[in-house]
């Protein structure tokens, strides 16, 4: 799966920078606990979560994350997509909630 | 870059600023990236960093914190000015956290964050006592063989 299939599959918004399609995208991780994040997120997978201030960049940076999509139709605070787009990573929004999104995610997987 | 050279530095870190939060360890990757230190130890000095200049934002007024890079180790240490631990046993417990609500909101508070520093280090020591604030320090060996 590539950040290419997901955009064409799911469509979400993207609010930071255009990232490259042909990341591929072999874990997501789905947690609103930040240290959780840091503790047990693959490195390199996208991340699903429904927080939006600018610390997100600082985790999804530290595991070396090329996208994450924010779920329940939630808009990124502006410093975070500032930050994003200097850090070079995607920030994604859809209006699914989380289980949806996940579930969408693992059929493209591992369907 | 010569990569006998010791480097050091340090950071003021504020109470409270959530914005800046990371730019010490971000700072600190950059440069051990330049050192062409191994990715695996560059992850878990980030790591450990970052989450010790989170508790000195949430937890306390300020703090200060500081690297040395050598050949041999990376040794972090990060002095703040806040409360102190009571307990720090308890403060060690994956799961506990005084975290306001408004913290636990922004998905912090999750009582991960000294667990966290421990696992990513190969010496952790944390000296605290009630009114007197607390220092972490923290050491990741470099070179002593492949870990991911
Ligand atoms: N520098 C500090 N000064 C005062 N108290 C601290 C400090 N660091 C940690 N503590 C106390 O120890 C508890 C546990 O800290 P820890 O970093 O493990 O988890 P947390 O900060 O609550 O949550 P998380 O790190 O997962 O976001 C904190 O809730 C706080 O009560
Ligand atoms: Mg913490």
């Amino acid at each position: 799966m590539t950040i290419g299939d997901i955009i064409n599959q799911l469509s979400p918004d993207s609010f930071s920078i255009e990232p490259d399609r042909d990341i591929e995208i072999k874990d997501v991780y789905v947690s609103d606990l930040l240290s959780d994040v840091m503790a047990n997120a693959g490195e390199g997978s996208l991340w699903i979560t429904l927080q939006t201030h600018i610390n997100i960049v600082a985790v999804a940076s530290m595991k070396n994350m090329p996208a994450v999509i924010l779920v329940n139709g939630r808009k990124p605070e502006g410093e975070t997509v500032q930050k994003a787009a200097s850090e070079g990573i995607a920030l994604f929004g859809t209006d699914m909630h989380a289980f949806e999104l996940a579930g969408r995610l693992y059929n493209m997987l591992h369907g | 870059m010569d990569h006998t050279r010791k480097i050091d530095g340090r950071f003021n870190l504020v109470g409270g600023d959530f914005t800046n939060a990371g730019e010490a360890s971000t700072q600190l990757k950059k440069i051990l990236q330049l050192r062409g230190v191994k990715d695996s130890y560059i992850r878990r000095a980030s790591i450990a960093t970052f989450e010790a200049e989170m508790n000195v934002i949430i937890y306390t007024p300020a703090g200060i914190l500081r690297y040395d890079v050598d050949d041999e180790s990376i040794k972090i240490t990060v002095e703040d000015m806040g409360p102190g631990i009571e307990d720090i046993d308890l403060a060690m417990q994956e799961g506990y956290s005084t975290a306001p609500e408004w913290v636990r909101e922004m998905g912090w508070g999750a009582g991960m964050g000294l667990p966290n520093m421990k696992k990513n280090s190969d010496v952790f020591r944390i000296d605290s006592a009630p009114g007197e604030g607390t220092t972490v320090k923290m050491i990741i060996y470099l070179n002593k063989g492949e870990q991911s």
